[in-house]
């Protein structure tokens, strides 16, 4: 039997088959686990992920030269993409802690839980490297369909349905928006692959099919990383879905996102920058007033930290309109960059923002509304301090990693010729913290004496002390990360 | 002294740490640390005080630098002018006032409380000592997290809001400022949108920006500028963006509004000393700009003594006398001349001492009535006769008497606003008249008279740590009033350096615009904004050479 691609490509991937065989054996280990006993899984998923992270570098090492194109084009091991994949295997494994009691102490079974996170995941790590169309969109779906029944998986809840249902048919609907887009591109570039794509746009004229192919493409991105104005859905599933299932969301598929926006956008439409920029620049200033404001009138956390999310990414989009603009005269384009290290910012503070959701536990379920934080810095000042410093961070006060994220990524857009929108992108800033401080005054404010209790999770409480400690390292000491994150650029 | 400024910037830091491991049962030793703590720090901090360089140059000193983020130039970098000494110096002396002025006044979450105000310390002398863009930046904005907490845990009925009120009036202001920062940072560097950059490595180094400001062209030093305004005329506050003071100050615990007026407004002054006059000095002098600053200032004299004077509560009164007060401040700044500059920022050591004086005064009245109407009392001075007497004192030095430092600040302001303009010092004469009305009348309703209010005829005097906390407050206000010689030698040779940047920015300007003149007046060569920044580069030498007679 002959293959149309040398077998070292599957070097490339290494880590992508590794953790599916494991998501597999996962599964079928899930139908003869009883309710109850289903920790073993959880454990044995973090350790497939763990596996999956050692197999990178190995990857990396075996497979040659990086970057490494594999499977004709389909797939690029680079270290853009090594910096994606390790982010997403962090994210859900923390996910993954989130969940153990949270799904043990259900009566929902656990192991297919365990196994679609892992299925999402592999999903995540084909989109980080993709640099074809198809295999872009492939990797896309199955991180969405897994994502799709996970966000209704506590299905006797109405709000998990609800939730599930809307995610499901609008984001079913933005894949096709994204697949014509991407036909409409095809057309017009004569190639899927990013490489080629690229080459053909910058000789062909331009045209109303290649336009309409990229706002397409762009509104299924959009979609993807909740961006006006195909935010909608975020805040609603955000509420409906599990609160560990909520935090997935807000951090793993967004950063795989991120990843394929942008190598679409700069690899693939790169020549045609000046063009969509625009259409970015107007998502980006809708995407922060609309979370932004929008977050200001919740009461409910997880509502609050979905409209919040909608604002991040607004801020993210920043860094990739700046990226359009070109290098400076010092050879230097921070907007990549700049995205990098707020991914890497946000995915801290959220997951740790969304750990204490999780951890506090009021009417025996997790905390819903503001007001069930009352008087948490007396209860367990530790707790209340490390949500602060999230608080903080999200809001982008220094010395927090949010800060250092937010300063790149503004630094970006004045550089790249956007005043106006980093004038509104730190005026929103300064909004949000408005709604992110009215949890730290119902901490440390307010005195209540609400019904809070602490769930005893150490797993998670350590998840949490990790996410406290890399957002003030990375507040206060960023310099490692600036220059990992220097390394990591597409060329 | 190399690694004094570190010493007392993190020493604070270091004593709420230790706080953390105390038992918050212990109220006791957790007072003492705190007191202790703030009181080492004031100690620490006497070397500046006894620095001659000071003296003899407007240079930094006390200088220390370290790598922070060397892919964008960030450094750790600190040193203190004598501007910046006098104001470190007023904060250690403040923090170690408030330690010992709140053990009766605080009664719960003693522990929470002396953490905040410890790390409030730390980011106020971060702030002063900051030589680096991005360091003093993260200073500025980390002070406002445990300032909100103190206004927010320990304040008045309507405390929520005001917390809320005073970090988002002073973050709208900051952000904008940080905005103003990355502006200067890449035209340092590479350009910033049709300003072509001046190619000099990535830094945030302020003495550098200071050293570059002939460079930069008008037209941006104005945007700027305004940015820069924005941030610091909301913490100063100016006229229009005064109003979260009121409620801060009526809100916050007496030690939180003693650390309020007496450092935390002088941090929105020492903004325009450090960054908005020698970095965009040809901005400063532009008519336009300073006429503007110049008359909001008035309308803040004026328009804060007035409504002082309708005030039914003693603590909003005072609130209102700190605006009226600031708008001297910044009237002596846009004067543009030394006197103005110098008494402007010995003003600002004065409101420090005088206003965060009363401000304990009224903190002390309120422990024993929880009431600060001014209808609530009368005839007090017949009960507490040693509290009337240091009321009076530093009332008095507030509104100006000579003998006292108000007189010496305003006196100074007054004669630099006249020289700059004649009109403008008319203005401001009448808010001395009506600072002394207001607070005349103040003391003549809460201390004369009979005693109307039962509950008033057993107020117990003023005790031995209360007199204790006042006493370091009215020596300086004399000291400064009969003596003030070595405050003004600590800021002369700073506000000289100030000064001559902005002289030779209007020179430069002056001999620009008659160049640019005539060259628009010949056919076929139009002036656009690059040649005029061309220009005013060479003129500047010129007017270095002409300006020490001239001045």
């Amino acid at each position: 039997m002959t293959f149309p691609f040398p077998a070292s490509d599957l070097l490339v991937i290494l880590p992508e088959l590794v953790l599916t065989q494991l998501a597999l054996g996962i599964l079928l280990w899930a139908t003869v686990v009883r309710k109850g006993r289903e920790a073993t899984l959880a454990w044995v998923s973090i350790a497939s992920l763990a596996a999956a992270a050692v197999l990178i570098p190995v990857a990396a090492r075996l497979s040659g030269p990086l970057p490494r194109a594999a499977f004709g084009g389909m797939l690029t091991l680079d270290r853009f993409s090594i910096f994606f994949k390790v982010l997403v295997l962090l994210a859900t494994a923390v996910t993954i802690l989130f969940s153990l009691k949270f799904v043990g102490t259900s009566s929902y079974p656990g192991g297919e839980y365990y196994a679609l996170l892992l299925f999402s995941a592999v999903g995540m790590l084909f989109m980080a490297s993709g640099t074809h169309l198809v295999s872009i969109y492939i990797a896309l779906e199955l991180m969405a369909l897994s994502q799709y029944v996970l966000a209704g998986y506590f299905k006797r809840e109405t709000k998990s349905v609800e939730a599930a249902a809307k995610y499901f048919v609008l984001g079913a609907f933005s894949s096709g928006v994204l697949l014509y887009g991407i036909s409409l591109v095809y057309g017009a570039a004569g190639s899927l692959d990013l490489g080629d794509v690229a080459r053909s746009l910058a000789a062909t004229p331009r045209s109303s099919l290649l336009g309409v192919g990229i706002v397409l493409t762009a509104s299924g991105m959009l979609f993807k990383i909740a961006s006006a104005p195909f935010h909608v859905w975020a805040p609603d599933v955000y509420e409906g879905a599990p609160t560990p299932i909520s935090a997935f969301f807000s951090v793993g598929p967004k950063l795989a996102a991120y990843a394929i926006f942008a190598r679409i956008f700069f690899v693939g439409f790169g020549p045609r920058a000046g063009d969509w920029a625009p259409v970015l620049a107007a998502s980006a200033a809708l995407t922060m007033v609309v979370g932004n404001v929008g977050a200001l009138l919740q009461q409910n956390v997880k509502r609050m930290l979905g409209y919040s999310s909608i604002g991040h990414a607004g801020y993210a989009l920043l860094g990739l309109l700046a990226y359009a603009s070109g290098t400076d005269a010092r050879g230097e384009n921070f907007g990549l960059w700049a995205i990098l290290i707020y991914l890497a910012a946000y995915l801290l503070m959220t997951l740790g923002a969304f750990g204490l959701v999780v951890l506090l536990e009021a009417k025996g379920y997790a905390t819903e509304s503001v007001d069930d934080f009352n008087g948490l810095s007396k209860k367990n000042p530790l707790a209340a301090a490390a949500m602060l410093v999230f608080l903080l961070s999200l809001a982008g006060i220094p010395p927090t990693a949010g800060f250092v994220g937010k300063y790149f990524l503004f630094s970006a857009a004045m550089k790249a010729g956007w005043p106006s929108l980093a004038l509104l992108a730190v005026l929103m800033s300064a909004v949000s913290l408005f709604y992110y401080f009215r949890i730290a005054r119902a901490m440390y404010l307010v005195e209540g004496e609400g019904e809070l209790r602490w769930r005893e999770e150490p797993a998670v409480a350590a998840a949490v002390a990790v996410c406290v400690a890399g957002t003030l390292l990375l507040g206060i000491l960023p310099q490692p990360f600036v220059a990992l994150a220097k390394s990591c650029l597409l060329p | 002294m190399n690694g004094l400024l570190t010493l007392l910037i993190f020493l604070p830091t270091a004593g709420a740490v230790a706080l953390l491991f105390l038992p918050r049962e212990k109220t006791g030793a957790i007072k003492l640390v705190a007191t202790v703590t703030a009181g080492i720090a004031f100690v620490a901090s006497l070397p500046l005080w006894f620095e001659t360089g000071f003296r003899t140059s407007g240079d930094f000193l006390f200088r220390e630098t370290l790598d922070w983020i060397p892919s964008l130039g960030v450094k750790y970098a600190l040193g203190v002018d004598g501007i910046a000494a006098l104001l470190i110096l007023l904060t250690t002396l403040l923090s170690f006032i408030c330690m010992y002025a709140s053990y009766t006044a605080i009664t719960k979450r003693e522990k929470e409380y002396y953490v905040f105000l410890l790390l409030l310390e730390t980011g106020m002398i971060g702030v002063f000592c900051a030589l680096d863009f991005f360091l003093f930046y993260v200073f500025w904005e980390v002070m406002l997290v445990p300032m909100y907490f103190l206004i927010g845990v320990w304040g008045g009925p309507r405390k929520l809001y005001a917390a809320i009120k005073f970090f988002l009036y002073t973050l709208f202001g900051s952000v904008v400022m940080l905005l103003a920062i990355i502006a200067l940072y890449f035209f340092n560097t590479t350009g910033f949108l049709w300003w072509k950059g001046l190619g000099n490595a990535p830094t945030f180094d302020i003495p550098h920006f200071h050293a570059i400001a002939s460079q930069i062209p008008p037209d941006l030093q104005v945007w700027l500028f305004w940015a820069f305004f924005l941030g610091f005329a909301i913490k100063v506050p100016m006229f229009p963006f005064h109003t979260w003071l009121p409620d801060a100050h009526v809100e916050a615990p007496t030690a939180g509004s003693v650390i309020l007026a007496g450092v935390l407004l002088k941090m929105g002054t020492y903004g325009f000393l450090r960054f908005s006059l020698p970095i965009c000095p040809a901005a400063s002098s532009t008519h336009w700009v300073q006429l503007s600053v110049v008359v909001l200032s008035i309308i803040g004299i004026l328009y804060g003594s007035m409504v002082a004077m309708v005030q039914k509560d003693v603590k909003k009164l005072v609130a209102y006398s700190s605006v009226a007060h600031l708008g001297f401040v910044m009237l002596g700044f846009f004067a543009l001349n030394t006197a103005g500059i110098q008494g402007g920022i010995l003003q600002s050591i004065n409101h420090g001492l005088s206003t965060g004086g009363l401000f304990l005064l009224v903190g002390i009245i309120y422990e024993r009535r929880h009431t600060r109407m001014i209808t609530d009392f009368g005839g007090i001075s017949s009960v507490m006769p040693v509290y009337a007497m240091l009321f009076m004192v530093i009332l008095l030095a507030s509104i100006g008497l000579p003998l006292l430092n108000g007189f010496v600040g305003e006196f100074t302001i007054l004669v630099g606003a006249f020289l700059a303009n004649w009109r403008w010092a008319a203005f401001a004469v009448i808010g001395v008249v009506l600072g002394a009305a207001y607070m005349l009348w103040l003391y003549q309703r809460v201390f004369f008279g009979e005693v109307t209010h039962e509950e008033n005829r057993t107020l117990q005097d003023v005790n031995l740590r209360e007199i204790l906390t006042l006493a370091p407050l009215i020596v300086f206000c004399v000291w400064i009033g009969v003596y003030p010689k070595p405050f003004f030698e600590m800021t002369a040779k700073s506000s000289d350096k100030l000064v001559v940047a902005v002289e030779q920015a209007r020179l430069a300007r002056e001999a620009g615009t008659v160049r640019m003149a005539s060259t628009a007046g010949t056919p076929g060569t139009p002036a656009t904004p690059a040649t005029r920044a061309d220009l005013a580069a060479p003129a500047a030498p010129a007017a270095a050479a002409v300006l020490p007679e001239g001045r």
